[in-house]
């Protein structure tokens, strides 16, 4: 598969992979797509208390463009709220990386996951 | 030194030997003859040329030169050897069985036939690959025209037993097919011990130029086919085409290479290609060979790296080039219908990759190629939620995923 080199770079110096304390009620984790399918994506936001991101880390178990996008969207949501991160579309994800069209559900997963993990925090939150 | 990147695609392809390209050379010029002219030299050079490689394609599965054919390759092989079959005997006989990891080309020439009004059988395999030879021989009817089993298996390695088979096929009077694309030179052939009536063969998985092959069709007891394509009705009227001197030249100088050096070069792919799964298994948890471990070309190792989606560990050794069972090098994202047959779960299939050796290998690229997985795995799967989860001590099958 020829990739991008924005791509590329996402995928050999991958940004903010990690975990948080998935109790703390401060984070939301979102875990997204199946072993089977051959994507599974978790992602996870630290949210403060005026609703801002301030952290964002992702593992992600599937192909390049799986990992690049899991990788762009930690940058992406970083410092916005979460208003602004719930309208982050796949569309976008799939643009700023050049997927070739038979990798567009990596980007569909990239944005569920952000809805996943931003509806983890409310749910703990009561919000 | 070593050279970038590193060819581990052998079941892929092979480069051309260089002592095969230079038997090849002279008759891409002067001696250029149409090996089919009769009326002046040219073509009667051309012509004892092509007779020689057929005489050296035909020593090595112990045949007699008159019972190859030369086509474009293995796939046209199996069509011809399946369809034309088909076609010749398709008032009599109706029935055709083969095997669910058959190569595409046989599945698909079979389909075809199936809207022909053939009946296809396909055989399923055990886990390690390997078909029952009870369950053939109980599949075999009244009707059953023939049957059609590879040798060695392109994306596992697995070896059939190909001999048995032949003998049950001849005491129950149907024809036997092989695909021996992937066996050809590389293990000992022979189509009398091993009742074989036809065999496909490629030139280019065994140093030879791409675009040649052939078919061997038994003559006694005779086996008669429908050619695929009419005209001037060379190659017995089989195979009608200009036949491809400089082509055949080379195929016929890799076979008797192949056949030279066949068992020194066994024991040294096996070598190599024990070191190299040793040190996989030894210094990596969790990663799985796929197809049987002894009835195996160990030129052709298959595995699982669990917890790692294939392509991106592709991605991660591109200083190798390898192949994957993996959907996501495909553009069906469709996993390997053939792991799927040896009951390879489909988590498992994503995370396959087939690493091939050859001729050329060397210890030097092993050692490398086993340093750079070692680290990739270790990148990868440090970035692997199922990883994560695994060490956790969670059960990935307890967990309700979203499939999309």
């Amino acid at each position: 598969m020829a990739y991008s080199d924005k791509l590329m770079d996402h995928y050999e110096n991958p940004k903010n992979v990690g975990s948080m304390d998935k109790n703390d009620k401060n984070v939301g984790t979102g875990l997204v797509g199946a072993p089977s399918c051959g994507d599974v994506m978790k992602l996870q936001l630290k949210i403060n208390q005026d609703g801002v991101i301030e952290d964002a880390k992702f593992k992600t178990f599937g192909c390049g463009s799986a990992i690049a996008s899991s990788s762009l969207v930690t940058e992406w949501v970083k410092g916005k709220t979460i208003e602004e991160a719930q309208k982050i579309k796949n569309i976008e994800i799939a643009k700023h990386l050049s997927l070739p069209p038979v990798k567009i559900h990596c980007s569909v997963l990239a944005e569920d996951a952000i809805k996943s993990a931003i509806a983890d925090y409310q749910k703990k939150n009561l919000i | 030194m070593l050279k970038f990147p590193i060819y581990m695609d052998y079941q892929s392809t092979t480069p051309i030997d260089p002592r095969v390209l230079d038997e090849m050379l002279p008759y891409f010029t002067e001696k250029f003859g149409n090996p089919h002219s009769r009326s002046h030299s040219f073509g009667w050079e051309a012509g004892d040329a092509i007779e020689f490689a057929r005489g050296q394609v035909a020593d090595l599965i112990s045949a007699n030169p008159k019972e190859i054919i030369f086509t474009s390759g293995a796939t046209e092989a199996n069509n011809l050897a399946i369809k034309g079959l088909a076609h010749f005997y398709k008032s009599e006989k109706k029935h055709i069985i083969t095997v669910k990891t058959e190569h595409k080309c046989v599945l698909d020439a079979c389909r075809h036939l199936e809207q022909d009004g053939f009946e296809v059988t396909y055989l399923p395999v055990d886990t390690c690959g390997l078909l029952d030879l009870n369950l053939l021989e109980n599949s075999i009817r009244e009707d059953t025209l023939l049957v059609s089993v590879m040798a060695i298996n392109n994306e596992v390695g697995v070896i059939q037993p190909i001999k048995d088979i032949g003998g049950i096929c001849r005491r129950k009077g149907v024809f036997f097919h092989t695909d021996a694309a992937q066996a050809f030179g590389k293990i000992p052939l022979d189509v009398d011990a091993m009742n074989i009536d036809m065999m496909s063969i490629s030139a280019h998985k065994i140093y030879g130029p791409k675009g040649i092959g052939a078919l061997y069709v038994r003559r006694k007891p005779r086996v008669r086919l429908e050619p695929l394509m009419n005209g001037g009705g060379q190659e017995r009227g089989i195979r009608s085409g200009t036949v491809p001197t400089p082509l055949v030249v080379g195929f016929g100088k890799a076979a008797e290479i192949a056949g030279m050096n066949m068992q020194e070069e066994y024991e040294s792919i096996k070598r190599l290609s024990n070191k190299f799964c040793a040190g996989i298994v030894d210094s990596i948890p969790d990663v799985y060979l796929n197809g049987h471990k002894e009835a195996r070309w160990p030129g052709c190792l298959n595995l699982s790296f669990a917890y790692i989606e294939g392509e991106s560990l592709i991605l991660a050794i591109k200083n190798l080039a390898v192949s994957s069972g993996s959907a996501c090098t495909s553009a069906s994202l469709e996993p390997s219908y053939v792991l799927r047959a040896l009951g390879v779960e489909e988590e498992l299939a994503h995370t396959s990759i087939r690493f091939g050796f050859g001729r050329f290998s060397t210890e030097e690229e092993v050692d490398y190629a086993l340093e750079l997985i070692k680290k990739s795995v270790g990148k990868l799967r440090d970035m692997s939620p199922l990883w994560e989860m695994a060490q956790e001590g969670i059960d990935l099958k307890s967990i309700q995923w979203s499939d999309h």
